[in-house]
């Protein structure tokens, strides 16, 4: 591999073309205008200081960025990369024949020591999703495709485990070749040996780990944006532009227009501000559905105010329905545009007061077969321990308050008493 | 502070209020304009925080209607910014959003009361009138809201009940005004006369704006407002 480097960079990068890992030894001999050989040497080298080597490259994984801008076209690479950590093992194993002249237990050690390299060159990869997916691209043998791309977490994590194992069960050998005596204290030595080596191999991973979580975390944020934007511009299509296109056909009929744009209105809102509550649970959402249908059905506003909320039941259910009734009546026969409704939960009753500025009537004048008022609201709330109260004069508009007084905090439903 | 009672010489010079117009939609403005030509005098427009400002500052308006989002920080930076160096300036928010913290977050920072942008010219009218008159604007809708945030805390660790609670009557006041009715009828209802009606809404609102950010924010949040 040769370095085609751009003559003094001003800042160390991590190569991103001509690189094996990381491209921290690409990078470094680009930023030092030597050849990638020696660096990679030199790092070889100090691998077989203690594995000093090892460290120091991670440790420059971990500080040293990836060159800006090239992060978004990165080469493609095949199966040949999975060839240095051989070669880190094989130059182990290598370095303990020649240098040692032996090929007894020091063989053996050197063996093992390939072993960990290996090990640990698994785990590596499988630290950078983003070469992973490469992989899995440039696969063309399906079942190695299968090993090596990231197709879930568990299989990366089983993977990462038998990596893991791998690098123990060398380290644990290493420990007995070299002390072969069959004794307690030796199997303790070997198990720190062991503790030691994953304790380095966590050194090493940490930061890699780090990234992959950061990026996995940050791919699902991105996706849940994507979503969202996608759900706002189907809500804004399927809702705003056809109301808005409703509009326009009907510009002339002024309440139609206003219907719409109330009706649109009232559901941007909902969707903005609004937490969704089902109207079979929760009383405010119950009463505000009852004044929406009003709204939509007599082409009137309704102010809708309430004050605390609680679960429904049968009987707050039926408070909301002569609301409802009440709100009926009002743009029925009261001719506004506007009427107030508000609500409000206590601890020990549930109100609610339904106000138009309208023409009002006399209440005592309506006759008994009216079952809009007598039947729907006050029998209503009469059948379920409430009150209904009217209050109207001739010009003065009318009030209907509807009370019902509830024992305790939840859902106790004492009925018809 | 915010100054509270009416204030002499806030009130209109020459009969015509001074109103001045902050909003970032050009064509609402505009409507504005022509819905209040007659009304008042509007006496300028901003269409940014950093130009309102300035302008409030050089005109010296009656009132301020002052929209709740703008790009650059909206109708609270307007507030924060002019509210001590000019205390005679009155606020009046119209927004379109009647989210519950938008109406309480401007109140709070001083806006003298808070009306939907679906008003009425001769509702906003008279808004602007009791505004300049050191009066509060309290919407049904904004009545539920204190009600809300005065009431969903009965156990709540009080620095200082004077100030954080509501009096029983401005309890009434509050929700009589949530039904719909107008000050007078409030008034009539009670058997009051309608200063004091607006005394105790008065009173509301510094309470609204002196009650600690902590409860209120926990009162948000309670309700996954923020």
């Amino acid at each position: 591999m040769s370095s085609t480097a751009t003559p003094h960079p001003p800042r160390l990068y991590r190569a991103t073309e001509h690189r094996l890992a990381a491209g921290v030894a690409a990078g470094l001999a680009e930023h030092l205008g030597i050849s990638v050989l020696r660096v990679r040497v030199a790092f070889m080298v100090l691998l077989g200081l203690s594995g000093l080597g090892l460290l120091l490259y991670a440790a420059f994984w971990a500080v040293v960025p990836p060159r800006p801008g090239d992060t978004a076209v990165p080469p493609r690479r095949d199966v040949a990369q999975l060839l240095p950590f051989v070669a880190i093992g094989l130059g182990v194993l290598l370095l303990q024949v020649v240098a040692f002249d032996s090929v007894g237990a020091a063989g053996t050690a050197g063996w093992l020591v390939a072993i960990i390299a290996v090990g640990a060159g698994v785990i590596w990869h499988q630290s950078a999703p983003e070469r992973r997916r490469q992989w899995g691209g440039s696969m063309a043998v399906p079942w190695l495709g299968a090993v090596v791309e990231e197709s879930d977490r568990r299989a990366f994590v089983l993977r990462f485990i038998g990596g893991g194992v791998l690098v123990a069960v060398g380290i644990i050998g290493v420990a007995a070749v070299y002390s072969p005596a069959q004794n307690f204290d030796a199997v303790l030595n070997g198990i720190i040996f062991a503790l030691v080596g994953l304790a380095g191999v966590g050194v090493v991973t940490g930061p890699v780990l780090w990234r992959t979580w950061n990026q996995l975390r940050s791919e699902r944020e991105a996706r849940i944006r994507e979503q969202e934007r996608a759900e706002l511009a189907a809500m804004v299509h399927d809702q705003v532009l056809h109301t808005l296109a409703l509009i326009q056909r009907n510009a002339a009929d002024v309440k139609t227009v206003q219907r719409l744009a109330r009706g649109q209105e009232r559901s941007l809102r909902n969707w903005l501000y609004k937490p969704a509550a089902s109207p079979t649970e929760r009383f405010a959402a119950a009463l505000e559905q009852a004044a929406a249908e009003v709204e939509d059905t007599f082409a009137i506003t309704v102010e809708t105010v309430v004050v605390g909320d609680r679960e429904t039941d049968e009987r707050v259910g039926a408070l909301v329905a002569a609301a409802r009734e009440a709100l009926v009546n009002a743009a029925r026969h009261a001719e506004v545009r506007t009427v107030s409704l508000y609500a409000e939960v206590e601890p020990e009753q549930v109100s609610a007061f339904i106000r138009d500025r309208g023409k009002g009537f006399d209440p005592d004048t309506v006759e008994d077969h009216r079952h809009g008022v007598r039947g729907s609201i006050i029998g209503r709330m009469k059948r379920h321990g409430g009150r209904a109260e009217i209050r109207s004069e001739p010009g003065e508009g009318t009030e209907v308050r509807l009370i019902l007084p509830i024992s305790g905090s939840g859902s106790t439903a004492e009925r018809d008493r | 502070m915010v100054e509270q009672g009416p204030v002499e010489g806030a009130a209109p010079r020459d009969g015509r209020l001074r109103v001045f117009l902050v909003d970032d939609h050009a064509m609402f403005r505009a409507g504005v304009r022509a819905e209040l030509g007659a009304r008042v005098e509007v006496v300028g427009e901003a269409s940014t925080v950093a130009e309102a400002v300035s302008r409030i500052a050089a005109m010296q308006p009656d009132v301020v209607l002052l929209d709740v989002h703008m790009p650059d920080g909206g109708g609270r930076a307007v507030l924060e910014a002019m509210r001590r160096t000019h205390p005679q300036v009155r606020f009046l928010a119209l927004s379109v959003s009647d989210a519950a913290e938008d109406v309480i977050g401007l109140i709070r920072a001083g806006a003298r009361g808070y009306v939907t942008k679906t008003i009425s010219p001769e509702e906003l009218t008279d808004a602007i009138r009791r505004v300049a008159d050191g009066d509060a604007v309290f919407s049904p809708r904004l009545a539920g809201f204190v009600l809300d945030a005065f009431a969903a805390r009965p156990d709540a660790p009080v620095a200082d009940p004077e100030l954080d609670q509501l009096t029983n009557r401005e309890r009434e006041v509050l929700r009589l005004l949530a039904r719909g009715y107008a000050y007078k009828e409030i008034a009539r209802e009670l058997y009051i006369s309608i200063k004091t009606v607006e005394t105790h809404v008065s009173n509301v609102l510094r309470k609204l704006q002196m009650s600690n950010r902590y409860e209120l924010s926990r009162w948000a949040a309670d309700r996954r407002l923020v």
